[in-house]
């Protein structure tokens, strides 16, 4: 290797160098882009993580409101602090496979109704300390209680009984589950001493760091727990998170480098982002959506084709173009994506076709009064353009769409799951199960489109306690066509996570489960410099 | 008594009255928004059995009024309660965010106050020629900037262009005094420029307004140099339309300036009744509530005093 190339390869890898600028420079030296590629990656995987530092992020998605009690998080910012403190039964990885946290085995009985995980040993608390099977019952009897307001209230549902013995933790369901311990991971389900029951803000768990300060809406930071059990992660001597909910001002915190990283970054503004040294845009395809939601049971949505006729109005590539700037994918009207595994994409893709959509409009019978989309500006980022786009796109087809801009506040209670048409989004789910089982089975909590329909209901038990993948896959693929042809979700696009980070954080990673590598960046990462 | 220390009497007796009033009606206006604050809590999982138990806890079953009596208790006593959301004591985080508050706005009023009451004064020294314009110019285009345009224009300005500052202006208990001054920098520089205008317009005018009056003339006659006829003469006697100017503005920078603690993440009152109001934290937004209006009031009544013991008739009771 020429000595320049050796130079800036070492520069590169330290993060002295942005990677925009090392690409740059490797073809001028007349290194293709594939080998320059790979010998950065080996040269970072040599560099290896450093210890030690202050590591920043900061995040849009926190409040003032916000609780240290992990059953309580629902926005972005108090999910990062869950991560970095907390630590879980299994974590989900970026391939989707299986991390083992506290549990250090899983395993499970022929039907999936029995499911047996082995708790680690020697595992210390942060108030130092053991963690026993016993509180990882507690957790989840906490997070069971009807009263306990926990975000996993609908996971954790499914167990009918549960007991410890020695350090193995026994799960009977009551009907089989094959994707049981993905629900483990979910970030509600932190083990903490006796399950948190007396104080669950106190934010005492077995995580990688613990809390230094909390100040809700303002920042949070964590200093690195020394007896944590995992050496190859927790690079940072200390980690913080600033919560910074203004677009300009996070995007100048990181170009000030008065943070390392930061999450949503405004499609709008990724082009000019890439340009600015030692900053690098990460675009990462996940498994959140953006939808128009129609309720399958009231007028004129009960319809079949009405409902039909409203999917076929809508152009999904220009949506993707236009209001997420290129940065996600054109969904299909289900909520799976090629993130999942098991996905089929055999499905064909539904395109806009406005001659079929009037079609299937005049089959309606609708007499032609406008109907009525919902939105506002906090539905997803982009929500009242897209309902314009859509309203464009309708007209087209001959379909009257009168788009109303509802206020943010009070849009959760009043608007979505209320209204019979709105705009709203979905965050995704690690497993195809849970994703349909939160949203789209019958009895669901969260089944905003009303969609009720005994077949799907029926495939959705079966594929659950179906160990074999293949007849799995094809179960889902059932699934998602009942729900793509019947069901009264629209969904044009799947965004990506687009995030940014400066060149001296090592060790990123692309996670399609969550914003900034599924919580865990503050985790994982290092500072080179 | 004393004619002014009736008149001060009376205006803070008035300005507690006042208080009272208004915290029936922030009580008031509070409850009488749509839908349920143990619903609310809970959310839409909440079964009966949780709602009633919440009702209860929170003593909904009370009567109103009821209610309003054991809330301004505990205000009285310094007991604001806690926060539905996540349980935090809303005296101690008020306290702290309040510090917060008031050190920006303290800051702000430290620059603006001097500066717009110089530039006022050169204003009318120079009325017409082209000093007076050029400031009124530059402070009339800053005052007509939205807050989020001149912050986002200063943060590109300092932080990019110029890097000197951190766009992001928190705060922390610790945190040495020339530290908290570097992070507020931006956000004052904004501040400054949002309310110069106002007050810089009123000392011009009042001075130009007493510099029309005969004891005026008499000074002029008498030889004083210009500036000297404005400080010694007209400036005591313009003295109360300066101040209650200048109080109207600092009772802004305690109370309004939300957008400007949202653009620089500044951990703040403001930023704090924002986020509460959207989760419906009812006992935070009364809390807050009457804070500010207190402090309005108080400010207000401050002016009165001023005012009052700046008129000469007052002063010298026949």
């Amino acid at each position: 290797m020429n000595e320049e190339l050796h130079y800036i390869v070492k520069r590169a890898a330290k993060g002295l160098m942005s990677r925009r600028e090392f690409m740059g420079r490797a073809t001028a030296l007349g290194v293709s882009a594939v080998m320059a590629n790979a010998l950065l990656a080996s040269a970072a995987r040599a560099e290896g993580p450093v210890k030690g530092g202050v590591l920043r992020a900061g995040m849009a998605g926190g409040e003032s409101t916000n609780s240290l009690d992990p059953a309580l998080a629902a926005s972005e910012v108090p999910f990062m602090v869950n991560m970095t403190w907390g630590e879980m039964l299994v974590d989900v990885t970026a391939k989707g496979e299986l991390d083992m946290r506290l549990a250090e085995e899983v395993s499970s009985n022929a039907d999936a109704t029995e499911w047996k995980f082995k708790i680690r040993k020697g595992v210390e608390y942060h108030n130092g300390k053991t963690v026993t099977a016993e509180d990882v019952i507690a957790t989840l009897k906490r997070h069971t209680d009807e009263k306990s307001q926990s975000g996993a209230l609908g996971i954790v549902q499914g167990i009918s009984e549960m007991s410890a013995e020695g350090d193995m933790v026994t799960l009977k369901l009551a009907s089989g589950n094959a994707d049981l311990p993905f629900l483990m991971g979910d970030y509600h389900l932190i083990i903490q001493p006796d399950g948190g029951v007396a104080n669950p803000a106190e934010a005492i768990g077995a995580g990688p760091y613990k809390v230094v300060a909390n100040e809700p809406g303002v920042r949070h930071t964590f200093e690195r727990h020394a007896n944590y059990w995992d050496s190859s992660i927790a690079h940072a001597d200390q980690v913080e998170i600033l919560v910074i909910n203004d677009n300009t001002a996070r995007t100048a915190a990181l170009q000030a480098g008065q943070v390392h990283m930061i999450n949503r970054v405004d499609p709008k503004i990724v082009e000019l982002l890439k340009g600015v040294p030692g900053v690098s845009v990460e675009a990462v395809a996940g498994r959140g959506h953006y939808v128009f939601i129609m309720h399958c049971d009231k007028a004129p949505f009960d319809n079949k084709n009405m409902r039909m006729a409203l999917k076929l109005a809508i152009n999904r590539e220009e949506m993707v173009e236009k209001i997420l700037g290129g940065l996600g994918t054109v969904g299909n009207d289900f909520p799976i994506n090629a993130a999942y595994p098991l996905f089929d994409d055999a499905i064909p893709q539904r395109t806009y076709d406005p001659a079929k959509a009037a079609e299937h409009y005049k089959a309606s019978g609708h007499d032609g009064s406008p109907i009525v989309l919902r939105t506002a500006p906090g539905a997803f980022p982009g929500a009242v353009e897209a309902a314009q786009l859509f309203q464009q796109s309708a007209a087209a087809a001959g379909i009257p769409l009168e788009v109303k801009v509802e206020p943010d506040d009070g849009y959760w209670s009043d608007v979505w799951n209320v209204q019979p048409f709105c705009a709203s989004y979905w965050g995704g789910r690690p497993v195809q199960d849970q994703m349909y089982s939160t949203a789209y089975l019958s009895t669901a909590d969260w089944n905003d489109t009303k969609f009720k329909n005994e077949e799907f209901d029926a495939l959705l038990l079966k594929a659950r306690a179906e160990l074999d993948a293949t007849a799995r896959k094809e179960e889902y693929s059932k699934m998602a066509n009942i729900l793509r042809d019947e069901g009264g979700l629209i969904l044009p696009m799947f965004n990506d996570f687009v995030e940014a980070k400066r060149a001296e954080v090592g060790g990123w990673e692309a996670d399609p489960n969550g914003e900034l590598m599924n919580g865990r960046a503050l985790v994982k990462c290092w500072l080179t410099a | 008594m004393h004619p002014i220390l009736r008149l001060v009497v009376q205006r803070i007796a008035l300005g507690l009255l006042l208080l009272l009033a208004v915290s029936v009606l922030i009580y008031a206006g509070t409850e009488a928004l749509p839908g349920d604050v143990a619903q609310a809590i809970l959310g839409q999982s909440a079964t009966p059995e949780a709602l009633a138990n919440l009702r209860e806890s929170l003593g909904l079953n009370q009567p109103g009024y009821v209610r309003y009596f054991n809330w301004l208790g505990g205000v009285l006593t310094g007991d604001f309660g806690k926060a539905l959301t996540n349980g935090q004591d809303i005296g101690q985080a008020i306290a702290q965010r309040l510090g917060n508050t008031l050190f920006l706005a303290a800051c702000a009023a430290a620059i603006s106050v001097p500066l717009a009451v110089i530039l006022g004064l050169v204003a009318a020294r120079y009325n017409g020629r082209w000093p007076d314009k050029v400031i009124s110019g530059i402070t009339l285009s800053t005052i007509s900037l939205p807050e989020f345009v001149a912050a986002y224009f200063v943060i590109y300005l300092l932080t990019q262009v110029i890097p000197i500052f951190q766009p992001v202006a928190m705060v922390f208990p610790g945190m040495s005094f020339w530290a908290k001054l570097q992070a507020v920098a931006l956000p004052v520089i904004v501040l400054v420029l949002v309310v110069l205008a106002h007050m810089m317009r009123m000392t011009r005018a009042a001075i130009l307004n007493v510099m029309q009056s005969a004891y005026i003339e008499t000074a002029e006659l008498k030889g004083l140099s210009p500036m000297r006829v404005i400080w010694k003469h007209a400036l005591p006697n313009a003295i109360a339309p300066i101040i209650s100017v200048v109080v109207l503005n600092l009772a802004y920078l305690v109370v309004g300036v939300v957008v400007v603690e949202v653009v620089f993440s500044y951990n703040a009152l403001g930023q704090y009744l924002v986020d509460h109001v959207a989760k419906r934290d009812l006992p935070v937004v009364q809390a807050v509530g009457l804070i500010f209006a207190a402090v309005y009031i108080s400010l207000n009544i401050l002016a009165d005093v001023i005012s009052i013991v700046a008129n000469p008739r007052l002063r010298h009771p026949k």
